[in-house]
Parts: C-alpha cells; sequence; structure tokens
C-alpha cells in the first residue's frame, strides 16, 4: 500500500481545484456583502506582511524611526480594517443563515477564527512597548489569573506575548482561515432562503 | 471528504451562473485596502504613547511612589496581597463557590514584593553606603510587630508630606530605618537604577517585565495617567487607546460586563459580584461565545435571520420579481467519476 498514491487519490477525490478555484458563481452571489470575506483576507494578507517587516527590524525600529512608526501604522490601521471587516463578514453570514444546507461547521470555524484573532490582536496591544501596552496588560492580567491561564500565559512577559503574536497565533489564524476558506468553496456559496418563504409581493 | 466536492456539484445543479473572478477580486481588495491603509497611515498616523519608567514615576510624584513602596514592606499593596500566580496570600483568588481555577496552578510566578521592589535593590545600594546598610540591619533585626508600627506611623506621616527638590520630607515621629530606607530607594529609583534592577533582575538577557509592571500596576500615579486617558475599567478600558485613536473595538461585548449589575455590584447575584468580576464575565462570554458558535445548531437561534427581512436586501436582485438574474443555469454534469486504480 502507497500512502503517498492514497493521499493523492483522496486528495484528488476531495479538494478539486475546479471547485477550489472555480471561475464562475451562482448568480445570486450579487451583493457587496461578499465583498467583506475577501476584504477580510485582504487585510489579514496585509496584516501578515506589515508585521513580517515590523519583526524584522525589531522594537526599537518601530518606535523610534519615522519609517518604523510608519509600518507600525500600517499595522495598527490594518487590524482596524481586519476586525471591521470580518465582524461585518459575520453579521452578513448571520442574516444570510449561511449555516444553512451542511455548512454548520463553516459558520463553526469561522466563529473560532474571529476568536483566535481576537487573542492574536490583545497579544499585539500588550507587545507594543508603550503606555497603552503596559496599561493593557496590568489590567487584563487579573482575568486571565481568574481562570488559572495566567499561571501559563502570563501577559506580563513581553517575550513570551511577542512569540505568541508573531509565530504561534498568525500560524493558528492562518490555519483555521485556510480551512474555512477550503469548506466555502467545496460547498459552494449558500442559497437564499427559498421563495417560498418570502412575502407573496416578493416572491411573485 | 469526497461528498463534499460533489456536494457542490450537486448543490449548483440547475442553479445560473456567472463568471466570478475571485483572484481578482482578491488583487483588487488587496490594492484597494493597501492604498487606503497608505493614506490613513500618513495621515492619522498612530498610536504611541511613551511607557512609564519607575525613574519617570519617581520624579513625578514622588509621595506615590514612597507611599507604594512602603505598601509593598507592610504587605498592603494590590501585588503583595494578589495571591496566585504570585504569591501565597490565603483567600486571595477569585471563585465562584467551589469554582476557583485561579488557585488550581499554585504559584507559578514567584513575586516577593516586598524583597523584589524594596529591600534588594536597598541591598545593592548599601554596597558603598554604610548608613543605608545599617539601616537595613536595623530594619532586620526588628520584630514584624516593630516594623509593623513604624510602617503605620510613617504612612500616616505621607499624608502629610512635602517634596523639595525631589526628595520626601515627612514630620518627626518614630519611624525607625524606614525614612532613610525610603529616601535612599527614592534616589535609586530617580536616577533609573530601580528599573534596570527590576528588569534585569540578575540575568543578562531579559524580557520579562512582571515585577517593574506590578511594582507600577500598585502606585496611583500609573493609575491615574491611565484615567486622564479614559483607559479606565468604568470607562470601558480595555477597548480604548490613548488619544483619539479607535483600540480593541471589538472586545465591546466583553467590556460592557463590567459597567452592569452584577459585577459591579458588591453583593452580585448567584454569587457573582464585583469581586469575582473578572471570573464571572469570563464564563459569562465563553457561554455566551459558545452559543454563538453553535447557532447553526440552536432552534430559534438559527431561524432568526430567515424572519427577519434582511436578508431580502442582500439576494434583492435575486427575489427581485424578474427571477433569478443575468446567467443561464449551470449544465448538468454527472457526477465525478472515481479515480480509477493505477495500473
Amino acid at each position: 500500500m502507497s500512502l503517498t498514491k492514497r493521499a493523492q487519490e483522496r486528495l484528488a477525490e476531495s479538494l478539486p481545484y475546479e471547485e477550489l478555484l472555480p471561475y464562475e458563481q451562482p448568480s445570486y452571489v450579487h451583493s457587496y456583502v461578499y465583498l467583506f470575506g475577501v476584504a477580510s483576507l485582504a487585510s489579514f494578507i496585509l496584516l501578515i506582511a506589515t508585521g513580517v517587516v515590523l519583526s524584522v527590524f525589531g522594537p526599537q525600529w518601530w518606535h523610534f524611526s519615522v519609517v518604523g512608526h510608519f509600518f507600525n501604522s500600517l499595522h495598527f490601521w490594518s487590524v482596524q480594517a481586519f476586525f471591521f471587516f470580518m465582524v461585518v463578514h459575520l453579521w452578513a453570514t448571520f442574516f444570510q443563515g449561511a449555516w444553512r444546507d451542511g455548512r454548520g461547521l463553516t459558520w463553526v470555524v469561522g466563529v473560532i477564527t474571529f476568536l483566535a484573532s481576537i487573542v492574536t490582536a490583545f497579544t499585539g496591544y500588550v507587545s507594543q512597548q508603550n503606555f497603552d501596552g503596559q496599561w493593557i496588560a496590568v489590567q487584563g492580567k487579573d482575568a486571565m489569573n481568574s481562570v488559572g491561564v495566567g499561571a501559563f500565559f502570563n501577559v506580563l512577559n513581553f517575550g513570551q506575548m511577542y512569540g505568541f503574536h508573531i509565530f504561534v497565533l498568525p500560524l493558528v489564524v492562518a490555519g483555521l482561515i485556510g480551512i474555512h476558506l477550503t469548506m466555502v468553496r467545496l460547498r459552494g456559496v449558500v442559497k437564499p432562503y427559498p421563495l417560498e418563504d418570502q412575502s407573496p409581493e416578493v416572491a411573485s | 471528504m469526497k461528498f463534499m466536492g460533489q456536494a457542490q456539484e450537486e448543490y449548483y445543479r440547475g442553479v445560473r451562473m456567472v463568471p466570478y473572478d475571485l483572484l481578482k477580486e482578491l488583487v483588487l481588495a488587496l490594492a484597494g485596502f493597501g492604498v487606503l491603509a497608505i493614506l490613513i497611515s500618513v495621515l492619522l498616523s498612530s498610536p504611541d504613547l511613551a511607557p512609564v519608567t519607575i525613574a519617570a514615576w519617581s520624579q513625578a510624584d514622588p509621595v506615590d511612589f514612597v507611599t507604594t513602596a512602603s505598601g509593598e514592606l507592610a504587605g498592603t499593596t494590590t501585588s503583595a496581597g494578589y495571591g496566585a500566580p504570585y504569591n501565597t496570600t490565603p483567600d486571595a483568588y477569585q471563585h465562584w463557590g467551589p469554582i476557583a481555577p485561579q488557585a488550581w496552578f499554585g504559584v507559578r510566578i514567584p513575586v516577593d514584593s516586598a524583597n523584589a521592589f524594596v529591600i534588594d535593590p536597598l541591598k545593592r545600594a548599601s554596597f558603598s553606603n554604610a548608613d543605608l546598610g545599617a539601616s537595613l540591619s536595623q530594619w532586620q533585626a526588628a520584630t514584624s510587630d516593630q516594623q509593623a508600627k513604624w510602617l503605620d506611623a510613617y504612612t500616616t506621616a505621607l499624608a502629610d508630606a512635602t517634596v523639595t527638590a525631589g526628595k520626601v520630607t515627612v514630620k518627626t515621629g518614630d519611624y525607625g530605618p524606614v525614612p532613610l530606607m525610603m529616601s535612599n530607594l527614592l534616589g535609586v529609583a530617580q536616577t533609573g537604577g530601580l528599573d534596570g534592577l527590576l528588569v534585569i533582575n540578575g540575568r543578562f538577557y531579559q524580557t520579562d517585565y512582571t515585577q517593574p509592571l506590578l511594582f507600577i500596576g500598585d502606585g496611583n500615579y500609573f493609575a491615574g495617567l491611565a484615567e486622564n486617558a479614559h483607559l479606565s475599567g468604568n470607562l470601558w478600558g480595555m477597548m480604548n487607546e490613548t488619544g483619539q485613536y479607535p483600540g480593541q473595538t471589538w472586545l465591546w461585548l466583553y467590556t460592557m460586563w463590567y459597567q452592569v449589575p452584577p459585577f459591579t455590584s458588591d453583593t452580585g447575584f448567584l454569587g457573582l459580584n464585583a469581586g469575582n468580576a473578572d471570573f464571572g464575565i469570563i464564563i459569562l462570554m465563553t457561554v455566551l461565545t459558545i452559543l454563538l458558535a453553535l447557532v447553526p445548531f440552536i432552534p430559534i437561534l438559527r431561524d432568526i435571520p430567515r424572519w427577519l427581512p434582511i436578508h431580502r436586501l442582500i439576494w434583492r436582485a435575486y427575489y427581485a420579481p424578474k427571477g433569478q438574474g443575468p446567467g443561464k443555469p449551470r449544465p448538468v454534469k454527472p457526477l465525478a467519476a472515481p479515480v480509477p486504480p493505477a495500473p
């Protein structure tokens, strides 16, 4: 038995490229709300790109050089945009009932991605090495300690938080986004609620 | 996983399909948002208020610094009586009935406030200061009752302390060696020495700021700066940012609970109150988050969007009288044949 061959066969069956990267979509995919999913992805890509630049040059650079502070600003506004787009995407998919027709797990993975993003952003805020970072760490420790997490996840420890922020958690979020997107692509975009569910003047 | 690919094939059967360039959409979104982010960053920059140092604190508010340091010696500060994970103060942990995860893992990050923030730095400073050395010896030789009397008297006197050229002076009294110890600690702090001592802590490479942050957090100066910046807990602090910038606005629901009963009340409800607000709010948010994640599987909750007309706005073209809009029906294709085995 060849594991490689079996893996290749399973991938060919379960991840057909024409479904992963289609060039046509159902005509009902015709609303601006669909853009917020891809806008979330775009802002996440920019977050990663600016984060890589910041981590390459380090905290002194982003505090004490004009270019470093500019990249810090790009990172800051990217995270604001990422959450704005993601929250609108979440609400839009809620109002679409996007979990219908066997898409419940896609929704669950999306919510977990949102949670992981919040933790990632939190570690970023306490890693800023400025007054805001100090204050959030001192305040946030109480919540972490109250549930026992603080014994292992010390928000006052810059080294630990920075490691989580630039490596562990981005990897988790990126992986979850990848799973979420794959599930969306393989299942397809959920249909509108059936016309018979609508009021007569709309359904006519 | 095989069913997933086929599911879409079946799902779209008979549905009108239109050309859609996903990659172009992503590239355009990336370019558009990238330009927007550059413009906003150039025009609005980002918040970056300098951190508080122990030196800045002791220079700006020497009385608060000395009061806090005296509190560390007396064991009356927040960090000195915090309990797990920093020290063993009995019954200091948050709990809801018998549930007390804060106490489960014991002291994982040991912090001895009196020694770490006051005594050990003074020992280092006494190397070339005989008077300070004698004061430390007197302090350590005294009984705990005597130490408490000195500290009580000194802390009371600090309420009327005067500051001259950065030095704290109190009225004459029986404070034992405490005034000399505190004036030396203040001197070390004002020159920046205490910042270094607490961060380095006998090591060379250091990235753990637990001790200096706990010490700074014990004082009123730090909290006062945060209050002025609208960052206090009763001002939705965790989601705010210094200046006029947006903060972690996505924490609004979590932060909101700190503003309402029972988490603002001493008596509380069902054992949840201001005293265990952190723990209670985490429990509440965990329950709400699980509900959000499981919406697809919870009757009534999952039906809400069907009842609300918002989806008709989202798909208004689909629900328009003309039908399903542009495009042609997807041709009916046979299901994907299983992959034949390799010869």
